[in-house]
């Protein structure tokens, strides 16, 4: 069984500055991987290179193909669903457009997608640059999971979210676990113990570690890599 | 001898033979951009100094564009400054030389201060759609012929009984005028050079790469993109001083419109943007092609040509845009990009450093 | 009273001729971020390849048909010079904005030389049918036909430019991709059929804006550097508006229009003013970026 994604010695330098210096990831199917690591050691640079966004080097294989070169939108029709950092809604489109533009597939899932976010339904003809933090987040998930693609990458979903908010998502994305193979990128710890099952952890551009996401129980281990203590 | 002094003694030596080239009475077919085909005839000197003169803009203007990475659409208006004022204040109120140079660089300096920071307030494209329009206002206004002191379309002949005799525009004085070109484009290269090799250029070149950082370092960008701006400024006047010393004519069309500044934006990046004698280099072949190619076109055998070759080659236009069109896309950083890329590469070869390359200066264009 | 009521109309129309050379220009801009100097140069295509139709056809056909196949023309010319420019140099310089800005300056300067080389400097004249020369009387008032004919079109392309980016799946996708090109195409979308659709659409808009500014406003006469001229006034109709709205191009052009239509009638007949139209518009662009850096209806710059 080949890997949901495949990545060795991705190098990418933005501006001048090398951001990510040989980082080497493998995500099995199944389940969720996170990607852990400070501020600006190259998490969300790692995505953006996986989805062709940012110019990289190295190998890339996406769902058993070798994506090296590809032009983002091909990246993405292979079956990859993004969550980006910020949640990149289009704030002048209606949440039914939103969801329209992301529309790869015959039969998009919608009765999933309002399964788990019932409160969207409600709310298809409003702007999404009038819907809260949120909502929004619930915006930029259903569109990655409207096509029903296997691989989810997930770049800080609770970044600025209520805390009480941020355990409605983990029930969400919990569910969206149980349908895709997802990457997820997060600070918040108690999230991350809650959802994810391996941790890889980058560091200065590179792969400092890779383990049981059991490990971070470990308080010290928990500092150590992330310099975080504990639940923020 | 160290690379410095080396490269010193080369820039005076190729000043003083350019200095010398009036006195070369040679005989030269095909290749001069002057129907008479000696080196040291009128028409040729009159070209190459025309080429000094905007070699010198081109490098102040690069100060902005290629070093600061502003794009402005104004530097025009500087020239058309020189031009107008100093025409003006010679011919319409009769001032000496000295007062008039002195006023012609007074306005100039203050339009820039003033306009630069209103323009500096934007950024982007903003900024180069206001540069482009105070440019555009200026133009209008040397159109409209306030007070008839700009002679409008007509245009506005330099005449003044206080300029010093041997720089009027009789004919034999045009070996003076090349000279004043040649002053005037070594001087813009002193002030460009001394200016961009100092601590302000390093901080200029940082606002090109990334403005933010120096804000983080608490240096204020708008002090030296202002203070760019202005030298551009002034530089082009100056050119524009010895462009009506040299044509002795102003015509809004030819020293004020849009065209020119697209001219002088076409040579720079030509050249190579961000670096001194790219800029140098574009004006010069740029201005020489043009003028050879109208001298070519207006050849009576050229008639005699199929409309499909004799169209297209008539206009220098068509072939200097189209020049540069296969430039930008195949030629990124211009014929200094060229000479930067092969050297490295010779360099990379010599001691095995091809990883280590460094990059090239504005590459991106 | 009724000379101003007919300098609005004429004001209006002039603005209607302006929306449609700048919303393709402000859409290009918000979608790729080019600012594109070959814009003068479809609405020039547009007019000559309108001009180019009208006279080789059989005169028999009669005048209005002709004027019809006129338009038409213009805007396939139009938007077919685009499209193809955008295929052939803007997307060899993707990821290079300068560069992309640079070609359309070269293009522009080069095939506006070629004109110039092939039809020489002198205005050619457009056929048109006699009416379109003619005035309407409307409540004691006197208002060129062919200011109708640029009202309509302005007003019908705003419409259907409002209906196609409201309704339409491409429509949507220009709209995300103003706001935000790389979120566009992680969902899957090739965002590059859409850069060249815009330039399609604007190319068309320009190549009909080319033939109206011909017919409404320099008796019916193009030339080469027509374009070029009208292309400043469509720049800062742009940037007045806000880079990337289209309603912003629409408030923007009918105060542009208004502005200068205006100012040329009251002030333009003293000595030394004849320019005051043309130099109200930059004053007023001034003001506007003083007080609003962003343009009336911009959000991303």
């Amino acid at each position: 069984m080949t890997n949901a994604l495949d990545v060795s010695d991705l190098h990418v330098t933005i501006a001048g500055s090398h951001v990510l210096q040989g980082v080497s990831i493998e995500v099995p199917v199944g389940g969720v991987t996170a990607l852990l690591g400070r501020n600006g050691v190259g998490k969300t640079t790692t995505l953006r290179a996986l989805l062709g966004l940012v110019a990289s080097t190295g190998a890339i294989s996406v769902l058993g193909t070798d994506v090296r070169g590809w032009s983002t939108h091909r990246i993405v029709r292979l079956g990859v669903g993004y969550v980006p950092e910020d949640r990149d809604v289009f704030a002048g489109l209606t949440v039914a457009e939103n969801l329209r533009l992301a529309e790869r597939v015959d039969e998009p899932r919608y009765d999933e997608v309002y399964a788990i976010f019932p409160e969207l339904r409600e709310r298809t003809r409003q702007r999404a640059g009038t819907l809260s933090g949120g909502q929004q987040q619930m915006v930029s998930i259903a569109r990655a999971l409207l096509n029903g693609w296997p691989l989810l990458l997930v770049d800080e979903p609770s970044k600025g979210l209520a805390p009480r908010l941020v355990s409605e998502l983990a029930d969400a994305l919990e569910r969206v676990a149980t349908l895709a193979t997802v990457l997820l990128v997060e600070q918040n710890l108690a999230l991350v113990r809650r959802l994810a099952q391996r941790i890889v952890v980058l560091d200065h551009g590179e792969v400092v570690h890779v383990g049981d996401a059991h490990e971070l129980d470990d308080p010290e281990l928990a500092k150590r890599f992330l310099g975080v203590t504990g639940v923020r | 001898m160290n690379a410095a002094a080396r490269r010193g003694v080369i820039a005076v030596a190729l000043v003083a033979v350019v200095a010398l080239i009036p006195f070369v009475g040679l005989h030269l077919p095909w290749v001069l951009p002057s129907t008479v085909n000696v080196v040291n005839s009128t028409g040729t000197l009159e070209v190459l100094a025309l080429c000094f003169i905007f070699a010198g803009v081109a490098l102040g203007y690069d100060v902005i564009f290629g070093y600061t990475g502003l794009l402005s659409l104004g530097p025009v208006m500087y020239f058309a400054t020189g031009v107008y004022v100093f025409d003006i204040t010679l011919t319409h109120w009769n001032w000496p030389l000295i007062p008039a140079l002195v006023a012609t660089f007074a306005v100039s300096l203050v339009l820039a201060v003033v306009l630069g920071a209103v323009a500096l307030r934007v950024s982007g494209i903003a900024f180069t759609m206001v540069t482009l329009a105070f440019a555009q206002a200026f133009y209008y206004l040397i159109e409209d012929n306030p007070h008839g002191l700009t002679g409008g379309d007509t245009g506005l002949a330099l005449y003044s009984t206080r300029l010093p005799a041997f720089m009027s525009g009789a004919v034999s004085n045009t070996r003076n005028l090349y000279w004043i070109a040649l002053g005037f484009l070594v001087v813009s290269y002193a002030v460009v050079w001394l200016v961009t090799e100092s601590a302000t250029g390093h901080v200029l070149v940082a606002i090109r790469e990334n403005e933010r950082r120096l804000e983080v370092l608490g240096i204020h960008p708008f002090r030296y993109k202002l203070a760019a701006y202005t030298l551009s400024s002034l530089v082009a006047t100056g050119g524009g001083v010895a462009y009506i010393l040299l044509i002795g004519t102003a015509v809004p069309s030819a020293v004020a419109s849009v065209t020119v500044t697209l001219s002088i934006l076409i040579m720079v990046v030509l050249g190579g943007a961000g670096t001194r004698w790219g800029a140098v280099t574009g004006a010069v072949l740029y201005v020489y092609l043009q003028q050879y190619l109208l001298k070519v076109a207006a050849q009576p055998s050229f008639a005699t040509l199929p409309a499909f070759l004799r169209v297209p080659l008539s206009q220098p236009q068509f072939l200097l845009g189209a020049i540069f069109v296969l430039f930008v896309l195949f030629v990124p950083g211009g014929i200094a990009g060229v000479v930067t890329r092969r050297r490295l590469r010779r360099a990379a070869h010599r001691f095995d450093l091809a990883s280590a390359a460094p990059s090239i200066p504005l590459e991106e264009l | 009273m009724n000379v101003f009521l007919a300098l609005t109309f004429s004001g209006v129309a002039l603005g209607a001729v302006y929306f449609l050379a700048a919303s393709g220009l402000s859409l290009i801009y918000g979608l790729m971020d080019i600012l594109n100097f070959a814009h003068g140069l479809f609405m020039t295509l547009g007019a000559y390849a309108a001009w180019d139709v009208a006279s080789h056809l059989p005169a028999s056909w009669g005048a209005p048909l002709l004027f019809a196949i006129a338009i038409v023309a213009s805007i396939l010319g139009g938007a077919l010079a685009a499209g193809l420019t955008e295929v052939v140099i803007i997307r060899p310089l993707y990821g290079r904005p300068i560069g992309q800005i640079l070609v359309t300056i070269g293009l522009d300067l080069a095939v506006v030389g070629l004109l110039l080389g092939g039809f020489g400097s002198n205005s050619l004249s457009v056929p048109v049918p006699l009416w379109l020369i003619e005035a309407s009387h409307v409540g004691g008032l006197s208002l060129p036909n062919s200011d109708f004919v640029a009202l309509i079109a302005g007003a019908v392309v705003l419409v259907s430019l409002e209906l196609f980016l409201r309704k339409t799946r491409y429509g949507i996708t220009i709209r995300a991709g103003v706001e935000n090109r790389d979120m566009v195409s992680a969902l899957g979308i090739n965002v590059g059929r859409a850069f060249t659709l815009v330039f399609v659409i604007g190319g068309a808009m320009a190549g009909l804006a080319g033939l109206l500014y011909a017919v409404v406003f320099s008796g019916d006469l193009i030339s080469p550097t027509q374009g070029d001229s009208l292309l400043i006034f469509a720049f800062i109709v742009v940037v007045i508006g806000g880079l990337g709205s289209i309603r912003g191009s629409a408030v923007a052009a009918l105060a542009v229009g208004l502005v200068q239509d205006y100012t040329n009638f009251y002030l333009g007949s003293h000595p030394g003013m004849a320019e005051i139209g043309n130099l109200s518009v930059v004053l007023l662009l001034a003001v506007v970026l003083e007080w609003r850096p962003r343009g009336l209806f911009g959000s991303t710059l």
